[in-house]
Parts: C-alpha cells; structure tokens; sequence
C-alpha cells in the first residue's frame, strides 16, 4: 500500500492532538509514515504506533530548535526522498504551514492549506476548505508532485488503530541556509491549565459585551465548568482586556471546536471568520439583533451577568 | 550603507462584501470592492519605522502583483508614506496560485534590487500565510516571519514571534524577507499631505515578460493545485433564540446537556 508521511506536531515527546487526526486522515490515503524530529522525538513513537503510523522516522538533532522553519523542511525533504509518499499531511499550525509550504516547492508539488476534510479521490487525495469566512466549501486537488496538505485541528476524529510503529532514525543533512535564521531566545507560554485555544472541543468566548478585563474572570469561570478553552474578539483583545494570543478572528485564530459559546459578542464578519466552521453555536448577548444570533443553534438575549453565572452554576450542578 | 526594503502587498475583496467564485472557480474579483489586505498595512508601517530610525538612506517600494484595481492598494501604501511602488500586472496572471505569486513576487523582488522584504502575516482573503516563506525560499535568503517586534542593526534583523507553545526571539543576516502580525503596532492614517504627495510618486508597470516567466509557469495553467468545486455553504437553519427572563442560563443549561455537552 501507498505511503503517507505525517508531521509529528509534539513537544518533547507529548503528541499534541491534532496530529493523532492527521493519524486518522492519513489511514484514507494509505499507510501512514509519522516525521517526529526534535528532542524527545523516539517517544513520540507509542502513541503513534496506537493511532496507525507503520513506521516513525525520528531526528533528534538540536538544530530544530535553534533555528528557524528551515531544518524541519530538509527533514522532511529527507523523509520524502526515503519514503516516496503519495501525500504529506501537516498540522495547519503557523509554523506547520510555513514548513509544508517551503517542502513543497522543493520537492515541486502543489500545496493546499487549512482543509478540514481530507478523502482518497481518483487523481489523488481531495482536500475540503472552508473559505471566504466560511460561507462556501470548496474541494480541491494537487495536480503537481505529492499532495502536500495542512490540515485543520478538529477535522477528523481520533480513532485508535495498532500497527507496528517501526522507529527508524532518519539522515538529514543541513545545507547553509537550514541555519539562517537564529532562535536566540525562547520563553514558553505560561499554561493557563486549559485546553489549547485552536484544538479545543469546547471554546468560551468573550467581547466588547464582557466589558473590562477583571469580568474576564466570569467567561474563565463557564470555561473551566466545560475543561473548555477561552477565546476573545478582536474588541476585548484591542481595549486589551485579554491576551492577543487568545484572540478569535481573521487576525487572530481560526477555531472549529464542537462547541463555541460567544458571549457580548455582536458577530462582526472579522470575527465570524475565526469561528464560524464551529459544529454547534451558542450566543449569549444583550442585543436582540447582534448578527451572531444568524449564526447559532441555541441564543440567549440577556445580560450576560447573568445568564453567563447561572449557566456555570448549572454546569457545575449537573456534573456533580 | 543603504537599505532598500521591498513591502509586498496585496489587494484583496472586501470581506464585509458578499464573495463569490467566478465560472472559472477563482475569486470572482467583479462583485466585490477592493483594498489594500488590512494585514499588509502593519507591513507597510514597520517598513516605515525601520526607515524613520536608521541613519542610512533608506527606500521602501511597495510591490503588489494583481489587476488594474490594484494601484488603489500602492496609492494607499505610498500615501502612508512608502517611496515608489511596482505593479506587476499582466492577464496571462489570472488564476495564480500560492506557489505561483510567490514566483513573480520573487523575480520583480530580485529585478527591484532589495536587502529587506517586509510582508504581512497572511492576506486577508486567502488567510493562508505562506507566500512570504515561499519567497524566501525562492530568493534563498533567511526568513524571519510572524513577528510581533522588529528591529534592523548592523545588518541584521531581530524580533519576536509569538506562537502557541513559545515566544522566541529571532535573529538573521540581511538579506532576509519579513513578516509581520497586527501586534507589531497600528498602521498610521494617510494624512492629506501625504495623499497629496502620493500622485506624484512613481508607480512602475512591469508584466511577465519583464520579469523572464513564462505565461504556462502561472496562472490558472500554471498552477500546481485546482479547485474542483466550490459550493455556497446551505445557510444555518434558524437556531431557537430565547430572551433571558431568569431562566436563561438554566435553558441553555437544558440545551447543552442534550447536546450531550454536559
């Protein structure tokens, strides 16, 4: 069977999950190939293996780390070479799409970023989008080279499925510019405690409505009744009453969780952009005709005060 | 010592218009006012910091490859305050993908002479935010991109990209191609003077065949990826909208557990 090489997403060795969907898109195409490079890459190798990866080709080279995109393009550009995949599958993260973009031009193959589907199709793999603010869906295909495709978090479900997870260490070797750009400092990102904004099952958002950074504290409170993340407009983000890094919109991030809860949020096209692909949309907003409520399953026009406090309340009653 | 920084911008549909796909499957240009990509102007406007702040001769071009209309998103840029502007422009471009405009983007770069490229993030229409490393890949120079802070010294380029696990701090050797997010600081408004100033800077026209690409390299024939379909997304069907009267909260309550999210 045909070979698809997966871009192991991890941070020292913990696979984060949008990687273990790629697992499942992959097992559609053929017989997935995961890429884990950087330190602690050979752990990475149980979890794949448990989610379908017939071999894992590790690197655990320092130059992932201190440099910038390019070695993990020559990693992966060493990986193809070995493996001759039908297809190479990437987290849609920044950085990911950065480096599925440079492998490939290298490799001379078309790219398609964000799909959140991914199908075998007769002239090769067919990527879903959703586009222009997600009011159209479109079906694309690579018809140069190897289907080089960045996929979505939340686009396809994790499914468990045990194969032999192989580890092999891959040669790379770096050329000049593999080196170019220099990390000279790295500061990680204090945790919160909560899911990961752009691969959570459940967002909780706030806006202009929420009105001052301390009554953050009462959109905090729902989320972690939910184990959901928190999100924030443009608006609340620009009065700076949440970090940047939680933003929800055309600047900020994408999101698709199963759930997103927007509260005094009027539903600007900006922010509709980041959240629309969302599976079930609930609103909670003081005004009746904030264009947010075209958008939802479930909407409550009410101070958000209140319903936001009694909804946590509830939450937290009926999970006992 | 000189500087000469390239700004890459593009002209893209206005997301608050109703956009839609041509017969053809590209974006259907016609319907739908554009203007300068709202990312780009943060581009444009770290550009201008680096030349405001540096004691060498510093000149910014703005570059953006696209139709007739697109002039209007250079006359903004050169407003603001950019030097001179190149249009790239030719019909044999229609249709053009990522890999394909990072092409041209690189030729009228290297044609333009540069030791800096400054890009916005991502455009505004397509999101996808790949062009600017597709473009230092092609012109084999370091690419320092999605910062949030940017500094040029001593022949070098510094800043911060914040991404989701880490913040870093970047380092590279000019030349180098650069992109910026919208925490990198507000994009300055036109004044009148420099609306006024803007008329009369030049804006060069060049085509494909000034920049050595053949047509069948781009275009809808050129491109490595194609659309095979695009469907207008079926509208939502109406949701239940309550009006909170103190029950509310434990409607919606009600409503997520038989979602089964409670």
């Amino acid at each position: 069977m045909a070979e698809v090489l997966v871009y192991v997403d991890h941070v020292d060795g913990a696979v984060r999950k949008p990687t273990l969907e790629l697992l499942t898109l992959a097992r559609r195409l053929g017989d997935p190939v995961a890429v884990a490079l950087g330190a602690g890459a050979g752990a990475t190798a149980g979890v794949l293996a448990e989610h379908g990866a017939v071999k894992v080709l590790t690197d655990e080279a320092a130059e992932y780390a201190d440099y910038l995109v390019v070695p993990k393009v020559e990693a992966l550009q060493a990986a193809v070479a070995a493996v001759s995949p039908v297809a190479v599958l990437v987290p849609s993260s920044a950085e990911g799409k950065e480096v599925a973009a440079r492998l490939a031009l290298r490799i001379t193959s078309g790219i398609i970023t964000d799909a959140i589907d991914v199908e075998a199709g007769e002239s090769g793999p067919v990527a879903t989008q959703s586009v222009f603010a997600a009011s159209f869906t479109t079906r694309s295909i690579v018809t140069t080279g190897v289907a080089v495709i960045t996929v979505k978090p939340n686009s396809a479900p994790v499914e468990a499925a045990p194969a032999a997870g192989t580890v092999e260490a891959l040669t790379v070797t770096f050329s000049a510019q593999a080196t170019g750009t220099k990390v000279t400092g790295r500061t990680p990102r204090e945790s919160t405690g909560r899911p990961e904004l752009t691969e959570a099952a459940i967002v909780v958002s706030g806006g202009r409505g929420v009105n001052g950074a301390e009554n953050f504290a009462v959109i905090e409170a729902l989320a972690d009744s939910l184990g959901a993340a928190v999100g924030a407009s443009r608006a609340a983000v620009d009065a700076g009453w949440y970090p940047h890094s939680n933003q929800v919109g055309q600047t900020g991030k994408s999101v698709s969780p199963q759930l997103y809860i927007a509260s005094g949020i009027s539903g600007a096209i900006q922010h509709r952009a980041g959240m629309q692909t969302s599976k079930t949309i609930v609103a909670i907003n003081k005004d009746a005709e904030a264009p947010i409520f075209d958008l939802v399953d479930y909407g409550v026009v009410g101070d958000l005060f209140d319903v936001v406090p009694a909804l946590t309340a509830e939450v937290s009653t009926r999970k006992g | 010592m000189s500087l000469r920084i390239v700004v890459t911008v593009k002209y893209v549909p206005d997301a608050t218009g109703d956009r839609h796909f041509a017969d053809d499957l590209t974006v259907d240009r016609d319907d739908v006012d554009g203007l300068l990509s709202e990312l780009d102007e943060y581009a444009v406007e770290q550009a201008l910091q680096i030349a405001e702040s540096s004691d060498d001769e510093v000149e910014v071009t703005v570059l953006t490859v696209g139709p007739e209309d697109a002039k209007d998103a250079l006359r903004k840029a050169l407003s603001m305050g950019a030097d001179k502007a190149i249009h790239v422009e030719d019909d044999d471009l229609h249709g053009t993908d990522a890999i394909g405009t990072s092409l041209v983007l690189a030729k009228a770069i290297e044609k333009a002479g540069f030791d800096l490229v400054v890009s916005g993030m991502a455009s505004t229409d397509g999101t996808a935010g790949i062009v600017p490393a597709l473009v230092a890949e092609r012109l084999g120079v370091a690419q320092v991109t999605l910062l949030s802070e940017v500094a040029v010294a001593d022949g070098a380029v510094s800043g911060r990209r914040d991404g989701d696990a880490a913040s870093e701090r970047l380092s590279a050797a000019l030349p180098a191609v650069v992109s910026v997010t919208d925490q990198s600081g507000e994009a300055r408004y036109p004044s009148f003077k420099g609306i006024m100033a803007a008329k009369k800077k030049p804006v060069q026209a060049w085509d494909l065949s000034d920049l050595g690409i053949e047509a069948g390299e781009v275009g809808l024939e050129g491109a490595w990826t194609k659309v095979e379909a695009a469907a207008e997304r079926p509208a939502r069907t109406a949701g239940t909208i309550v009006k909170d009267e103190g029950e509310g909260g434990k409607q919606l309550a009600e409503f997520l557990a038989g979602q089964k999210f409670i």
